[in-house]
């Protein structure tokens, strides 16, 4: 690699150096302050992702770095916003809530920056090697944070599952991309679909595909990989599952995406089948398996499930139409996301007892009604009802999905989300119908905050709506 | 006059909104002063319509109001058609209607409902005037759904009681098969003439029928279950549906069932709705469509049939009955008969006079039963009355001038006579004088009923005048004579009841009789009933005289004479007496026949058919289904790893399986 190659490399790759050098920089002032720099290293880490996220929306240009593995276009830098913006709300929901869960360490955010970091790659790798690295950063900082609380059983026990399942996960993704590679003979995207385009599909790469997908889909926790997902939101601290709910699953949707759309270009039809089963099953239990939940973290775990099952919907689609669809419902689907936790993380008696049952929201109409109106937002929102996001969300993909002739799919997923509106209404039914049996505390000013900023996201999403469709038809554009 | 018409028929419609929106409000009195008011206005007005259409030189009024329908070929506006059969049920209804409203007044003054029961009065008022000034059939069929509303609501007026809330459904759904019938006949009149407008329909009639041997006879116009009806036959069809709607409105034999109970509403609106007016409307139907009538004599034989044996049968139920508003129901049911009879033999003009008369004698004996139940404290029972002639006797007067008007008191032959005299004996000699087939049954029938007619209006008068004392004591303490407020209409009702036979006796069908009615009432040129039935045999002008004498004498005999003498008649005849008494099981045949199958069928369609299968295998089997799943798949998530792991294994051996299966290599 010569000088000027690597400079080119650096340059394009700047925001992600930023996070790295960033988080061994406030790994180091942790080391040095102690636990009273908990507060001071959160916000720095926000500095960082903020000033990460200026120096991506500075660059405009596209290219390959390091030798192919890397590569920066308009899809790449719109994801990785995305996921910037979720990871940065995240940790500022925490900063007045980590002494509340016990999880009052420096490192937290020092490990959300490397996730952060791992995700960031996630959605620029453009090599079955550096995809992995990526998602091996990513991973491991996600398993730390979740186990953070680790005086508690639940917390550690999430943070072993996760652990050890993802190391399943990962197994299955190198095993698949060693099939691959082992057919194929190459472990870049562009070289593996123009080898399969010259009539290099055999059972071998399939078998390949089949695994990487599993190993993907685990990260997304779609149906049949999911099965960590409930235990996992439920055990860790709340603020944890409010970040791995969120950006995570936008980098994975956004690895997914390039993985099929570039790699395994040449044989969609495969890759078809394997998406749209996984897209089935996942709307399917994401729906009924809800509708059993009584804590409203797990409730979350089965909605995200669902929501992920929809969002492949679009992909599924495989066409522009399908990928601005997966891009929006990301979109909104974060915002509908860190709006929720940002109530879940309200749901504080006064005497500071945490409670998570949905049953504890009955009468919130009565104690919070700001709270219960934007809540109520939220919940329509996921349920897909217009005019909110949620709804169009949810009509792009399907519109896509039509569009591509995969009725089934689409007439399944409507099906499922009448299903799904059950356990989203039930909320809304508890705010506003029942007696209350005990108010909240007044939630700190970030949630509200949060929360209130979501809600006027989803109220008002068709003001917005054009732009920011227009922005993701325009990531979607870089693969057609 | 167009004003005059249109505030004849809207102004009770305004009291109807004002009691009826408002009567909160201004209070009872208020709701009370301004319907009645109102209604003596229109009362007024129409005397002036009666004077001036139908004694008058003018031949028909047409005011015309709204558009209503227009669409492909059916065209149809809200209009009002004022010839003198509409005049005189004008001058009935009206008349009737503002004395029963100043009659309640008084009869009502307990009661907390007042506004309301005003309300529908003048609701009911404003229905039948639609009714009776429809220009055309559809808007005939609206004022014959309100009026039907209007009874409904005043039947169940005191909906409290459940035999009230019974009697005004039943009512409703016996009116529902009538009016079936009758809404079949405007799909059939439409079908046949292309309008429901009266001037299109008799226009087309008078030459609809062709000449015997045309080839158009035997031309199929209607083809219905595979039969093809020729033109006559269509219109007889058409006839007899019209019929059907008729039969339930005015209560004929088979759907008369209803008649009786409504007289759970209070008594004023038995006078007004269920005596004078709204039972009318089926005679009114059949007048109006005579056009249609005449061309169809096995219709008419139909009609004739129906009405002999009404009038036959609610006589002999009401010989036996003990409710004093029951005696007079039926009694009412009976009269209904000699009008239809009337109808079916072609003496239009015979029938609309007894409807005429009847209103007023009628009204007459219902407002006066009610002043004798207003005096012994709602007391209805004949065997705890008795002797009350001394305690009320204006309110005795009048019953007796009402039951010799119903019963046909007068001398054969000459102009004295009370308004029943006339108008009944017209029918029996048109009957006995008539070529139809039934004539010689009819006939019979109707001096039968004519004696059992005076025998149980005289049964009425001396149980309930005559005699001892059969109330308590504390009843009898309390006897009082209604107010003048309740009294005032029982004498004008009365003048009517002694003198309307006699004046216009010429005028509805004598030798005015083309003067008169101008048009408005249709016979064939060789009906000349109007002459043939002064022709008959002195016997047959004698016989409802000496029917009417023998039910006096027998009456006075059982109740006077010798008091014992019922009893040991219904002991004797233990049968015949419970079958009548018991209506001849009408009830309980139909409650056999039609309720319990269609409860039985409405209960297995609801717990079966919707709850079981429908909502089952519907909305709450489907949601139990997903609980179903729901519960399987919270299963699933047992929470131990190597679970997890299975279940991750199982997924990519299961794809991986797939697409090795399914793809083509």
């Amino acid at each position: 690699m010569t000088v000027e190659a690597l400079y080119a490399s650096l340059g394009l790759s700047l925001p992600e150096l930023i996070l790295a050098i960033g988080a061994l920089a406030l790994l180091m002032v942790g080391v040095f302050l102690g636990e009273k720099a908990t507060g001071l290293v959160n916000w720095l880490a926000i500095g960082v992702i903020a000033l990460a996220g200026i120096v991506l929306l500075s660059m405009n240009g596209s290219g390959v770095a390091y030798g192919g593995a890397f590569l920066a276009d308009p899809f790449a830098r719109f994801m990785k916003l995305v996921a910037l913006l979720g990871s940065a709300i995240a940790l500022f929901m925490t900063t007045g809530q980590a002494k509340l869960y016990n999880m009052n360490r420096f490192e937290y955010p020092v490990l959300i920056l490397l996730a952060t970091l791992g995700m960031m790659l996630m959605i620029s790798a453009n090599d079955m090697m550096s995809l992995y690295m990526a998602l091996e950063l990513q991973s491991l900082a996600a398993y730390v944070v979740a186990a953070m609380n680790r005086d508690d059983v639940r917390s550690t026990e999430a943070g072993l599952k996760y652990f050890v399942l993802g190391a399943l996960s990962s197994g299955m993704l190198l095993y698949g991309m060693s099939l691959v590679y082992g057919f194929t003979g190459q472990t870049g995207f562009p070289e593996i679909a123009a080898f399969l385009s010259s009539g290099g599909r055999s059972l071998g790469v399939i078998f390949g595909l089949v695994f990487i997908l599993a190993g993907v889909a685990f990260k997304i926790s779609a149906v049949p990989f999911h099965m960590w997902t409930p235990d996992v939101y439920q055990g860790a601290p709340t603020p944890v599952t409010t970040f791995l709910a969120s950006a995570p699953k936008v980098a994975a949707i956004a690895m997914i995406v390039r993985v099929v759309i570039i790699a395994f270009q040449p044989i969609t039809t495969d890759w078809q089948q394997v998406i749209v089963f996984i897209s089935i099953a996942s709307m399917l239990l994401g729906s009924f398996a809800a509708i059993g939940q009584k804590n409203i973290k797990r409730l979350m775990a089965y909605s995200s499930i669902g929501h992920m099952g929809y969002a492949l919907v679009g992909l599924a689609a495989g066409s522009l139409q399908g990928v601005q669809g997966v891009i929006l419902y990301m979109v909104i689907y974060m915002v509908m996301t860190l709006g929720s936790f940002a109530c879940i993380l309200a749901m504080r008696r006064p005497d500071g007892e945490h409670v998570e049952n949905v049953s504890d929201l009955a009468g919130l109409s009565q104690t919070n009604p700001f709270m219960a109106v934007v809540l109520t937002a939220l919940m329509f929102s996921l349920a897909g009802i217009p005019p909110l996001a949620g709804f169009f969300a949810k009509y792009f993909v399907f519109l896509a999905a039509i569009q591509a002739h995969l009725y089934a799919l689409a007439i399944i997923g409507v099906l499922a989300s009448v299903v799904g509106a059950y356990y989203y209404l039930r909320v809304v039914k508890l705010m506003w119908f029942d007696d209350a049996k005990g108010s909240f505390a007044r939630p700190e000013a970030s949630l509200r905050l949060v929360y209130s900023l979501s809600g006027l996201f989803l109220i008002g999403y068709l003001l917005i709506g054009g732009p920011l469709g227009a922005a993701a038809e325009a990531a979607a554009r870089t693969f057609f | 006059m167009e004003t005059i018409i249109k505030a004849i028929v809207f102004l009770p419609l305004i009291g109807f909104l004002t009691a009826g929106l408002f009567g909160r409000s201004i209070g009872a009195k208020a709701s009370e002063y301004v319907t009645t008011g109102l209604m003596i206005l229109v009362a007024v007005f129409s005397w002036i319509i009666f004077f001036h259409v139908a004694l008058g030189e003018t031949e028909l009024l047409r005011v015309h109001v709204l558009r209503w329908i227009q669409t492909g070929g059916f065209d149809t506006e809200w209009s009002f058609r004022v010839d003198t059969l509409t005049a005189v049920m004008f001058v009935v209804v009206n008349t009737v209607s503002c004395l029963v409203h100043l009659y309640s007044i008084g009869y009502m003054h307990h009661d907390p409902h007042r506004p309301r029961f005003f309300a529908y009065l003048s609701l009911f008022t404003f229905a039948m005037l639609m009714l009776v000034t429809s220009d055309n059939l559809l808007q005939m069929f609206f004022g014959w759904e309100g009026v039907g509303l209007a009874s409904y609501l005043l039947i169940g007026f005191w909906y409290q009681k459940p035999s009230a809330s019974a009697a005004a459904m039943k009512a409703f759904i016996v009116n529902r098969v009538g009016d079936f019938g009758f809404i079949l006949g405007i799909f059939g009149i439409f079908v046949l003439f292309g309008s429901v407008s009266f001037e299109t329909i008799f226009a087309a009639a008078k030459t609809y029928l062709p000449a015997e041997g045309a080839s158009a006879s035997v031309e199929p116009v209607i083809t219905l279950f595979g039969m093809h009806l020729d033109r006559a036959h269509a219109v007889t069809g058409i006839c007899l549906l019209l019929f059907l709607g008729a039969m339930g409105k005015s209560a004929q034999f088979l759907l008369h069932t209803w008649l009786p109970d409504a007289m759970e509403g209070p008594t004023p609106v038995s006078a007004l709705i269920h005596a004078a007016t709204m039972v009318t409307a089926g005679v009114f139907l059949v007048a109006r469509m005579s056009p249609l009538f005449e061309l169809s004599t096995d219709a008419r034989t139909v009609v004739v049939l129906v009405g002999a044996i009404t009038a036959f049968f609610a006589a002999t139920v009401g010989l036996v009955q003990n409710d004093i508003k029951r005696v007079i129901a039926y009694s009412t049911c009976s009269q209904l008969g000699y009008m239809f009879v009337a109808l079916g033999i072609g003496a239009y003009g015979a029938a609309v006079f007894h409807l005429f008369t009847h209103a007023f004698f009628k009204a007459l004996l219902f407002l006066c039963a009610g002043s004798v139940i207003h005096a012994v404290d709602g007391e209805q029972d004949m065997r705890h009355m008795g002797g009350l002639r001394k305690h009320i006797p204006i309110t005795y007067w009048m019953m007796f001038i009402g039951t010799i008007a119903l019963t046909g008191v007068g001398i054969p032959g000459t102009m004295i006579g009370t308004a029943g005299f006339f108008s009944k004996d017209v029918i029996i000699e048109s009957a006995y004088a008539s070529h139809n087939a039934l004539s010689g049954f009819a006939f019979t029938l109707l001096v039968v009923a004519a004696c059992f007619t005076s025998f149980y209006s005289w049964r009425l008068a001396f149980m309930t005048f005559h005699g001892k004392p059969r109330a308590s004591h504390e009843v009898m303490h309390h006897v009082h004579e209604s107010p003048m407020v309740m009294l005032v209409p029982l004498f004008i009702l009365a003048v009517g009841a002694l003198l309307a036979g006699a004046l216009f006796e010429g005028h509805f069908f004598g030798h005015e009789y083309a003067e008169f009615w101008q048009g408005a009432l249709f016979t064939l040129p060789e009906n000349e009933l109007l002459e043939e039935f002064h022709h008959v045999p002195a016997l047959v002008k004698w016989s409802p005289f000496i029917a009417m004498a023998l039910g006096l004498f027998t009456a006075w005999y059982m109740y006077i004479h010798s008091p014992e003498t019922p009893k040991a008649l219904a002991r004797q005849h233990r049968g015949l007496y419970e079958f009548l008494l018991n209506k001849w099981y009408f009830d309980e045949l139909y409650d056999r026949i039609f309720v319990r199958p269609a409860k039985w069928i409405g209960t297995f369609l609801w717990k079966e058919g919707d709850g079981r299968v429908i909502d089952g295998f519907g909305p709450n089997g489907v949601a139990a289904r997903v609980l179903d799943v729901t519960d399987r798949v919270v299963r699933l998530q047992t929470g131990y790893l190597y679970h997890y792991a299975f279940v991750m294994l199982i997924g990519v051996a299961a794809l991986v399986t797939w697409m090795m299966l399914g793809s083509s290599l």
